[in-house]
């Protein structure tokens, strides 16, 4: 076990390290031009430019510029040691990237959190029932309605939902927009974020679904399934105990990597459009200007959480599965 | 999805039991596709969806003449101060917004009101109404459709063929070329999606992509294309190669070994053939996801450019009128709701015709 870990913690540390190079091709070296142009931003004096090029290395060789690159990145995360011409400043406002992620976490670790226990809950309630009663009317409403949850684009559905539901009406059911923060008034926080945690979810809900139904509906088959129910055991416990617990595995993997991504800023349209200030709304602002820095950081920032979550799944995995270890 | 029972249907995919289903007494042998396409062709909902998807793609493609012929405008041209006569009376095709009244001396400010759909009542112009710049919204939602639909497709071809490659090089050789790959897989792997789409997608609208010979403008619709197709490649390659290394150690590989096969006959004419039907159920059901990923890159800025219409632009224009004409948000949504739904109806069907021990495995 203790092999299979230090294995694991290697091996994130070198996605990490291919994260960090890939970043670097994709913002560096890709744009093209001269970056340093770029990051002097607006109607940049000849000198800004000749000084950032010299910081950066722009006119050195490639692993260099990584290098120095990275120096910054690191040197980004620590207060007050940030220069002025960072990677992680904005070109648009001269705002740190890092200080600017970090005033987004409270409100996409709200969005996330909700939505998570949402998703899983009637993920699993809707795999669940359309199993059971697999071929049945009432397993082809619920797989028709996950097939369309899974079809939606999300920013139209949180668009029609804001609208409908929270702007149009002259007593609307649900607050528009305005995150309210945890510490002020949890009521009204879990109030303003109903509408957002159940667009982000319809389209997990859906997915999750449907592979715990086919999951499930495979179990079935499954030699144990056959033996417990020789056993004598009752139709519900083998299908609580054995069935359900064991097509819950693939399960746990998909909420652990979904998860990781709505915390590092995967769930851009519906924060966009709720006006949640957290960090995918943050990549949403800098879209528009084509203000690198701050998607570089959330790029960054979003596979860090991606990266630790999967190696973390995998412990857990690996913990319940004797099995994986010798892999 | 919408399949007669898991239990019901048992026995359906016996060579035997279909040709005794025709009343033959010869029994005869049937190829693989030819099973799979009488169960797909007894799938009246799949079919049906199939339908759909290519009545949407022949519409879109016939934008051209629809703008030209029946609309007599195109996408992105603007008619703001024009009027048109709609039954009989002429109508602002933009009204409101603010003028300068020479009586009272003073600025009137109304609020901008767009012309609704029409739909025939103007004789094929504005069916759909016009947007806040006065272009007609049917003949965007067209040219939108063949965007998005150009964008989905596309990269559903680019992103399947690499993925393939890929997979194949990586389970036919095993070992480092393998490793690489897997690496290469897990590092797209290790970010959100979306977040990797946006962050390649708005690099590349800064300068274009000009290395090794590519050349890439801003703006073109091959940013949209290529990136969506490099952030979904693991999708596909990873099940891919787990399939094609646990089928590289059967008997029948080894015979080919054996007869001295070249590693390309083997990966193109032993492995590929087995993971033929898997790649065409992911290819459908990629088409869905990449017109969602489109709809999603465009919303924000980063996929197709304005003004060439997309249907995430155009529900991105929507969202800004919705409180006036709230049809432009809703019309290119619902298209694109019905577009991905079909696909992945289509895509399930396929899975369930091709597969069917997916679903006929329940009792044995």
């Amino acid at each position: 076990m203790f092999a299979f870990i230090v294995r694991r913690l290697i091996g994130m540390v070198a996605v990490l390290f291919g994260v960090s190079v890939l970043v670097y091709v994709v913002f560096i070296l890709v744009p093209g031009g001269d970056p340093a142009q770029r990051m002097a931003g607006k109607n940049p004096l000849p000198a800004n430019i000749t000084n950032i090029r010299e910081k950066w290395g722009f006119n050195k060789p490639f692993y260099v510029q990584y290098v120095k690159m990275m120096e910054k990145a690191f040197n980004g995360v620590l207060p007050g040691k940030h220069g002025e011409y960072d990677i992680l400043t904005s070109f648009q406002n001269r705002q740190n990237v890092i200080h600017e992620i970090k005033k987004g976490i409270p409100a996409t670790m709200s969005l996330c959190i909700g939505a998570g226990i949402i998703w899983l809950f009637f993920g699993i309630l809707v795999g669940f029932f359309s199993a059971v009663t697999a071929g049945r009317f009432s397993d082809r409403l619920i797989t028709t309605f996950a097939l369309i949850g899974v079809s939606m684009p999300v920013a139209w559905l949180a668009i029609m939902l804001r609208y409908y539901l929270a702007e149009k009406p002259a007593n609307p059911v649900f607050p528009d927009g305005e995150y309210v923060p945890f510490s002020v008034d949890p009521v009204q926080w879990a109030y303003h974020l109903l509408l957002p945690w159940f667009c982000l979810s319809v389209l997990f809900i859906g997915f999750y679904g449907r592979v715990l139904r086919s999951n499930m509906l495979d179990g079935m088959n499954e030699e144990y399934v056959r033996t417990a129910k020789a056993k004598g055991l009752s139709g519900r416990r083998v299908l609580m105990r054995h069935v359900l617990r064991n097509s819950l595995i693939p399960i746990v993997t998909l909420f652990g990597l979904d998860f990781a991504a709505v915390l590092g800023g995967g769930a851009i349209l519906t924060e966009t459009v709720f006006d949640l200030k957290g960090v995918g709304w943050y990549a949403a602002q800098s879209v528009g200007d084509l203000d690198l820095p701050p998607i570089m950081g959330i790029t960054l920032y979003g596979a860090f959480f991606i990266v630790i979550f999967s190696t973390l799944v995998d412990v857990i995995y690996a913990y319940l599965d004797p099995r994986i270890r010798l892999t | 999805m919408a399949e007669p029972a898991t239990d019901l249907t048992p026995l359906e995919d016996n060579a035997a039991l279909l040709a005794a289903e025709e009343h033959e007494v010869q029994i005869v042998g049937r190829s693989p596709t030819y099973l799979a396409w009488r169960r797909l062709r007894r799938n009246y909902v799949a079919l049906f969806s199939l339908g759909v998807f290519l009545l949407i793609v022949i519409a879109c493609c016939l934008a051209p003449v629809y703008a030209r012929h029946i609309a007599h405008t195109g996408p992105n041209t603007i008619h703001s101060s024009e009027q048109v006569r709609v039954s009989g009376k002429l109508r602002q095709v933009v009204g409101g917004g603010s003028y300068y009244d020479a009586k009272t001396n003073t600025f009137v400010v109304r609020a901008v009101s767009v012309l609704g759909p029409t739909w025939w009542h103007a004789h094929g112009r504005f069916v759909l109404g016009a947007d806040s710049l006065g272009r007609d919204v049917a003949v965007r939602m067209l040219y939108g459709g063949l965007n998005s639909l150009k964008v989905g497709i596309g990269s559903a071809f680019i992103c399947s063929f690499f993925a393939i490659v890929l997979a194949l090089i990586a389970g036919y050789s095993r070992g480092w070329p393998d490793w690489i790959i897997s690496r290469f897989f897990d590092l797209i792997w290790a970010f959100p999606v979306l977040l990797l789409a946006i962050a390649i997608g708005s690099a590349l609208q800064v300068n274009g992509f000009h290395h090794f010979g590519i050349n890439i403008e801003p703006g073109s619709i091959w940013i949209p294309l290529l990136v969506i197709s490099y952030v979904l490649i693991p999708y596909i390659g990873r099940p891919l190669r787990g399939q094609i290394l646990s089928l590289r150690e059967k008997e029948f590989i080894e015979a080919s070994v054996g007869q001295g096969a070249s590693p390309l006959r083997i990966m193109f004419s032993d492995l590929l053939p087995n993971v033929a039907s898997t790649a065409l159920v992911f290819f459908t059901l990629i088409i869905a996801s990449n017109i969602l990923t489109e709809a999603g890159l465009s919303y924000l800025g980063a996929g197709v450019q304005p003004p060439e219409p997309s249907w995430g632009n155009l529900i991105a224009d929507g969202q800004d009128h919705i409180r006036t004409a709230p049809w432009l948000a809703i019309i290119p949504g619902l298209a694109v709701v019905l577009t991905v739904l079909s696909m992945n109806i289509f895509g399930d069907g396929l899975r369930d015709a091709l597969d069917p021990r997916a679903k006929v495995r329940v009792e044995h």
